[in-house]
Order: C-alpha cells, then structure tokens, then sequence
C-alpha cells in the first residue's frame, strides 16, 4: 500500500517570525512534486521543518505520514519511518568517512540499531559494501567516494552527488530535493538529474524543492505547485513551469495579492 | 571471598587452602610503609638489590625532591598528599587482589571492550599468570637475534649496567622539576630498549605484554635510546581503565634518537577518577632524526604531560600529537613542548581535546627557537571540542623565539558540537547520542588512524562509552 505524506494548514517560525503560513500538500509514495518558488517564499523552512530541524519552530497545522503524527517525531524517527531530505548545504563532518557514516544510517533506517540481532547492530560489512558499491556505480560515482570524509572539502557537485548515494541506500519512501540543483554548472546538474530519474519508481515519491527548473528537465513531476509567502498559492500540472518560464512569477503575486 | 561462602565452606569442613590452592602461590612480598624518606628508599635498594651507584642517585634525587616547593602551574595538586602514598609495592604483592576486589563499573568496561578474560585480570591488576608472558618470551628472543634490548628497567639495571648509566637522566635530570625528581628517588619498572644502528624494528614493542614486571607501576621509568639509523614504535597503556588503588602515577620517559634514527612512542592511558597523572616525557632528536610521540589521555583525576622533543642537530623533526578526553571531575592538561636548538629543524603539534560535563581540558605548549638556529619550522594547532556548556577548554601557548628566520605557525579552534551537524546526522537515522559520538569520533581521527589497529577499535568504543547517556 503506498502512503501519502499529508501537510495541512501547516504554520512554521523561525525565531519567532512566521515563514510558513497555512501550507496544505500532499505528496503519495510514486509521485513527483515540484514545488517552485522565488526566494525567500519559505522553500527551505518548509524542508527542515518536514524533517523537525530543532531551530524551525512548527506554531500549528498537521503532517501525517504512514498513519502517524510526523511533528511528534525527533529527525531520527522521520527518518526510520521514510522521510529523507537532501539538503542544499549539507554539513562536513570531518573524520566520518562516507562508508561508516552510511553503514550506521541505513542499519538504523532499516531497524537494525542496537537492538537488532546482528553483531554490533550494524548491518554486516560485506552485504554493506556490495549494497554500497552497487549503488555507486549505478549513480557514476567514483568508489574513492567512500573513504573521503563526510562532506568534509566536497565541492558543490560531489556533495549533491552525495546527498543523492545516502538517498539511493536509505532507500526512503519519500524524499524532499531541497534546491538540489542550486550552485551547480549545466552538467552537474544533468548528472543530478539522471541520477535521481533512475531511482524513482513505484515506492519513491519526491518532492523537489526549486526556484528554478533546470533540475525538472531530468526529473518531469507530475504535479507542480507554487509557493509564495508561505503557501501553495497554484497547484497543477507541467504546464505551470511553462507559465512561469514564460511569465515568471510576478503575474501569480498579482493574482494572489502578494507583495513581493 | 564473600563471607558467607567461607561460613558454608567451613560448615562442611572444607579447607580454604585446598579449595582456592592458588593462594600457595603467592610469592614473598613487599610494601614499604606510607610516606617518604632516606629509609624507605634504602629499604628499596635493598630488595631490588641495587648496585650502589643507583642508590646514590635515588638518595641524591631525594634531596632535590625535598627541596622543590610544590607545582603551583598547571592543575590543582592541593589534595596531593605525598605522606599517603604507599612509594613501593612489589610487582608480587599487587597479585594478591582478587577479581571480587575490582569494581563492578570497571568490570563492565572490560566487558563492553570486549577485553579477553586473562587481559582482564591483569589490567585490574588480579592477574600474575597470564598466557602473554609466552609471547613476550618469544619476542624477546626474536629481538635478541636483531641485537635489541627490550627489558623492564630494573633489570636492565643489573644487566646492561654501563648503557643504562650512560644515559640514565640525562635527558630529564633529576632536578628538571618536582615529580621527575620524585620518580628519580622511587623509581620502579618501565621499559628499557636499545635498538643497535640500522636495526629497523618491524612490529610495535608493546608494554602491553610485560605483564609480569612492575610495568604499570606508578613510578615506572622508562628509556629507549635508538643507535644511529635504527626505526622502533613503542606502546604502552591500554584502552581499559586502570584499575589502581593509590593515587599518584608519576613516570619518567627519556628518548634518545640518534643520527638518523626514527622513534615513534604511543600511549593510550585510561586512568580510574582518583588518580593524578604526573608524567615527564622526553627526546633528544640528533642530525635527520625523528621522533614522534602518539599520546591519549582519558580518565584520571588531573593529567599534566607535556611530551617534548628537543631537536638537537640539524635536520631533526619532532611530532608530537596529543588527545584529551576530559569528563565530569576531570582536568587534562596536557601539551607539547618543541625545542629547536639547532638550525633547519622542523616540528609539528597536533592537540585535540574534548571536554564534557563538566571537564576541563587545557593545552599547554611550548615553541622554543634558539639564536642562531636559522630555518626553523614549526607548525602547531590545537582544535578543542566542548560537547557542553558546563565544560571548559583553555589554551596556553607560549612561543620564544631567538632567531628571525623561522617560519613559526599557531592555529588554534574551539568549537562546539554545532546543531546542523546534529540535525544532519540524525536526518539521516542517527540518535543524537549516536550522532555525537560519531562526530566525535571524527574528531579526533587523526589521532586515531595513527594507532596500531587493536588500539584504535578500542579506542572508538571507549569514546562510545564515554558517549553514553551523555544525552539528555
């Protein structure tokens, strides 16, 4: 049965400021979901927030996920339960290197922590690095990639790159893209793009975050909406990017009365 | 033993000596009474039976020892008493404690370690009899072949009498400060090694297997000297925490690297919460040699050791990299000192510390270029890690320098587990105890990956450890 990731009129402050302001989406494992939306439109409040980051403070509203209160949740438990977010800066952890880092995280996404039957609770090292090298050279990353440090002297390419391996080992039912496709040069973003392509299906649903659609060429959403002032402002098919391509968005802010 | 199983045994007339018959075994013992003076240290000469020149130096340094006002600099050494301290327990007597003596806490990290049953007993000082003597045996005699000398220094006294002699304080001095002239008057074990010239030692000598020597003695009293063009990697401590029932541990390690030779030195020390580690720690580095000193403190209730190299000829290199683990009642001060007295001279300080509940941590170090010694490099960073509010990090450079054509460079960081480190990590499934330990684990990797690999998986699920419910 697939799951349907549901927001309703959800509200998110950071230091007291309201960013997100009655949001409603939902997003079923299978789809892909484009959310656009100029700066400052609450885009990247809207992923940590999804994913609990401590700092964005949800005020009211709901998100629901398999049956169960996702805003209960620590980040950790979102995440055993299938939510990811690749994030548009992630963070160096100097000295962790890649491989261990993952070999902990998916043991703990797929239930195997400490309590789990396997020797140290972890998943064990040669069904690990199979899985691992596997997923590497279906995504063209360069097996070095294992041994560097997490994020640590990555440019902006080989940290989206990646954020996109952890997505393809942690195997999540639903991923938030947030502006994965920002700061990198035309072929990075190709390689992004068709890395991800490949690992949608049936049991993934995506919701890309984006002000801008270079990544939506590779990846074609069946949905699209519109973010502005913290709420889904239009929601409808590819067309929409067209529209805004075409337009951009000040004619939607007209409509909806937004100031910019 | 637990006195109702003597009741029980008694009513049904079996003899104790017969049932725990390993008590038999135990060999004449020692242990002077409390306290410091000329007598005791006689006493001591007496047993060990000391030639009489070693004597003289260990009455000699007594009176130095006198003399030193008590160390006003570093930790606080108020609660120091140096009247309640047994000076010299033989190797024998300490076997006598049975494993029901040893703390459960501490049995448990054992376990958690995943420390093999005999290494156990001994590391809680129960264990006299342990297999590793056959190991140390057969290294002893495959380092024989090679011309090197791997002996506790007791023996190496009677031994090797004329090289020992010949380098014995000479590069720490009885009168260097108060504790090395402490340890000088009431030295016991430690290691002594000679590595003759060209001999490049292939695997770690580790302290480790000399267990039936007075090895982790308080006061023990190490020195290698590397002969011209010889390699060796020496470790000592261990991962578990030691056990110890006195609380003073004061050693003295002097290094000799000769032209060209190469010296690495390795501790990992986990001292019990009551103990004060007081350790001087020295090399001389002559022409192109180099020495490296790998050094991790955990535990203890105060550290204060600052390895140095002094780069005594050209072309000689120092490395000195240090860790330290400050927890809950904890101060490390902890260091590294360079001294370049010769020109084109290079040294290298990497100082990690890590402090939690409430632990202080501090680096001390000390960069000193001579007059004349032209084309010196030194580079030095210090990057501490606070994982909470209550805890402390200082650092105390001091850098003289007498020659203008150095390249000196000091980096130094504090920082603090940072929320998106946390919050990326625990994205991606991580608990927050498992994403802070794993963050500093990383931290302190550089020190880690330079361990021999059994020291290094111990010492990843030591830091789990001292992770543990350090969450709220």
């Amino acid at each position: 049965m697939s799951n349907v990731l549901g927001i309703k009129n959800l509200h998110i402050s950071v230091q007291g400021k309201p960013i997100i302001k009655g949001l409603n989406l939902s997003v079923q494992q299978g789809e892909i979901h484009a959310l656009m939306g100029p700066n400052g439109s609450g885009k990247s409040t809207l992923a940590k927030g999804l994913m609990g980051h401590p700092l964005y403070e949800v005020d009211s509203g709901e998100v629901i996920f398999d049956g169960v209160d996702v805003l209960e949740l620590e980040p950790n438990e979102r995440a055993k339960l299938g939510l990811f977010l690749a994030f548009q800066y992630p963070t160096a952890i100097p000295g962790v290197s890649l491989a261990n880092f993952l070999r902990l995280a998916v043991s703990a996404v797929r239930g195997k922590g400490v309590n789990g039957s396997e020797k140290d609770g972890l998943i064990p090292m040669r069904e690990f690095r199979r899985e691992l090298r596997e997923k590497m050279q279906q995504l063209g990353v360069d097996d070095s990639f294992a041994r560097r440090y997490l994020n640590d002297g990555f440019s902006g390419g080989e940290m989206k790159r990646a954020e996109i391996l952890q997505l393809a080992m942690l195997e999540p039912k639903i991923a938030i893209l947030d502006e994965t496709d920002s700061g990198l040069d035309i072929d990075a973003v190709r390689i992004v793009g068709e890395s991800v392509s490949q690992l949608i299906g049936p049991d993934l649903g995506v919701l890309i975050i984006t002000h801008y659609p270079r990544l939506l060429d590779y990846i074609r959403p069946q949905f699209v909406h519109i973010l502005l002032d913290g709420r889904v402002v239009e929601s409808g098919g590819w067309e929409l990017t067209q529209v805004l391509e075409a337009e951009g968005y000040d004619p939607i802010r007209e409509k909806h009365g937004i100031d910019e | 033993m637990e006195t109702s199983e003597k009741n029980a045994m008694e009513e049904l007339g079996v003899s104790k000596e017969y049932q725990y018959g390993f008590h038999d075994d135990i060999k004449p013992t020692f242990k002077s009474r409390k306290g410091l003076d000329e007598g005791v240290i006689n006493q001591m000469c007496d047993i060990k039976g000391e030639p009489d020149w070693m004597r003289q130096y260990r009455l000699e340094a007594y009176k130095i020892f006198k003399q030193k006002p008590m160390t006003k600099w570093g930790g606080d050494l108020s609660q120091l008493d140096f009247d309640d301290i047994y000076y010299y327990v033989k190797a024998s007597d300490r076997s006598e404690r049975s494993w029901d003596d040893v703390p459960d806490d501490i049995k448990k990290t054992f376990d958690r370690l995943g420390i093999p049953e005999a290494e156990r007993k001994f590391l809680a000082g129960v264990g006299a009899q342990y297999d590793s003597e056959v190991v140390y045996h057969n290294i002893v005699e495959e380092l024989d072949k090679i011309g090197v000398v791997f002996l506790d220094t007791d023996t190496a006294v009677k031994e090797y009498p004329d090289l020992v002699k010949k380098y014995f304080g000479t590069i720490i001095p009885s009168a260097d400060n108060q504790f090395a002239a402490l340890n000088s008057a009431v030295w016991s074990g430690g290691s002594f090694v000679y590595v003759p010239p060209g001999v490049k030692v292939e695997y770690p000598l580790q302290a480790y297997f000399r267990i039936n020597s007075e090895n982790m003695g308080q006061f023990e009293r190490t020195l290698i000297i590397a002969d011209e063009g010889s390699q060796v990697h020496y470790v000592e401590g261990c991962t578990a925490p030691t056990f110890s029932s006195e609380s003073l541990h004061s050693a003295v390690v002097e290094i000799v690297c000769m032209k060209g030779s190469r010296v690495r030195y390795t501790t990992i020390q986990n001292w019990a919460n009551n103990v004060y580690n007081l350790v001087t720690k020295r090399a001389f580095a002559y022409e192109d040699a180099q020495m490296e000193w790998v050094d991790g403190n955990l535990g203890s209730k105060l550290t204060m050791k600052y390895p140095s190299v002094y780069m005594m000829e050209p072309g000689a290199r120092g490395d000195i990299l240090s860790i330290a683990f400050a927890s809950k009642g904890q101060h490390q001060d902890a260091g590294a000192k360079v001294y370049h007295c010769a020109p084109h001279t290079t040294s290298q300080i990497t100082s990690k510390s890590i402090s939690k509940d409430g632990g202080r941590s501090s680096y001390r170090g000390w960069v000193d270029v001579a007059k004349g010694a032209k084309g010196c490099k030194s580079h030095v960073v210090c990057d501490a890690l606070i994982l909470d509010k209550h805890s402390r990090s200082d650092t105390y450079p001091v850098i003289e320098i007498g020659e203008n054509d150095t390249n000196i460079e000091h980096e130094a960081r504090v920082s603090k587990i940072g929320e998106e480190q946390l919050f990326y990590l625990m994205s991606r499934g991580l608990s927050e105890e498992e994403a802070s330990t794993m963050i500093v684990n990383g931290f302190i990797e550089p020190l880690v990956k330079e361990l021999p690999m059994e020291y290094a998986v111990e010492m990843n699920r030591l830091i789990q450890l001292q992770m543990e419910g350090s969450v709220g």
